[in-house]
């Protein structure tokens, strides 16, 4: 059986080291915002989750690009694997935003546009994988896999600008945004250091997942091809 | 409704819940992804014992 890789028990290391050194800024060393109290420190982990969900459609696609030019499976694999943990964060994402809004808005959901995009790009991905599911042919799953992956991303663009082009409440962290958004925070250095700290850790945390999950599939793939070998 | 008030909101509770669902859900990624590579190891066990037998 294969073994695992040194460097990736060393990502391992590093993706918890990292994600301890961010807890601790969380809760700290970045100050306690003046106006929410508390619960804004769930933005540094809430847009590190979103920037994760973004990054591994992102890998979804490209991983398709590259999957239709060569055909070769290790590139649906990644894709596969990318879209899993995207949807994981996306969902983190998507959960926190609600708790935010609860004392902040004084709802737990409204169909602002980055929320509602944000819920149409999670349910497109969750689409992505009950449409694998249902193809057996694993060529054929690899190449719809890979075209929906790469028109599925649509979803990702339209997410990030929904809040810089449209009327909406929730704020802008990078840009300019809508002026009667509603928890919008100036951020002091402190606050700025633990966000940009936050966003590494978690790109740190969905390269490891990544690695992961790939060799897991390569695992199953292995395990499907020595079934396909024992029948025939 | 925040504006209105003096200092910050007592809004704990919120921050306590948020990074509850942020370990939580990570933390249930993880066993997953554990407890499938387990089954997927014990699998190819048994497929390689097969494999074994037959030759």
């Amino acid at each position: 059986m294969e073994s695992k890789p040194r460097f990736l028990s060393i990502l391992d290391l590093v993706s918890l080291t990292l994600l301890l050194v961010a807890s601790g800024l969380v809760f700290f060393y970045a100050p306690m915002e003046a106006v929410m109290g508390q619960v804004q420190r769930v933005f540094y982990f809430h847009v590190a989750a979103g920037w994760v969900g973004m990054l591994g459609f992102l890998v979804a696609a490209v991983a398709g690009i590259f999957y239709l030019r060569t055909n070769d499976h290790k590139w649906d694999v990644v894709g596969l694997s990318s879209v899993e943990i995207g949807m994981v964060f996306a969902f983190i994402n998507i959960v926190t935003g609600s708790i935010w809004a609860r004392p902040i808005w004084n709802t737990w959901w409204t169909w602002d546009p980055r929320l509602t995009t944000a819920t149409v790009m999670e349910l497109i991905y969750a689409a992505y994988l009950m449409l694998r599911s249902g193809i057996e042919d694993p060529d054929r799953r690899a190449r719809f896999g890979a075209v929906y992956a790469i028109l599925g991303f649509v979803s990702v663009p339209m997410t990030f600008f929904s809040a810089r082009l449209f009327r909406t409440i929730h704020p802008v962290v990078i840009g300019t945004g809508d002026p009667s958004a509603q928890g919008t925070f100036n951020m002091t250095p402190k606050m700025l250091q633990t966000f940009l700290f936050g966003l590494l850790t978690f790109s740190f945390i969905y390269a490891d997942l990544l690695w992961h999950r790939v060799r897991l599939g390569k695992l199953n793939d292995k395990i499907e091809q020595k079934k396909l070998e024992a029948i025939s | 409704m925040l504006l209105m008030q003096q200092g910050p909101a007592e809004t704990t509770s919120y921050m306590i819940a948020g990074y509850a669902v942020i370990f939580g859900v990570m933390l249930i990624y993880l066993v997953s992804l554990y407890i499938r590579r387990r089954n997927l190891q014990q699998d190819m066990q048994v497929l390689e014992d097969l494999d074994q037998k037959d030759n």
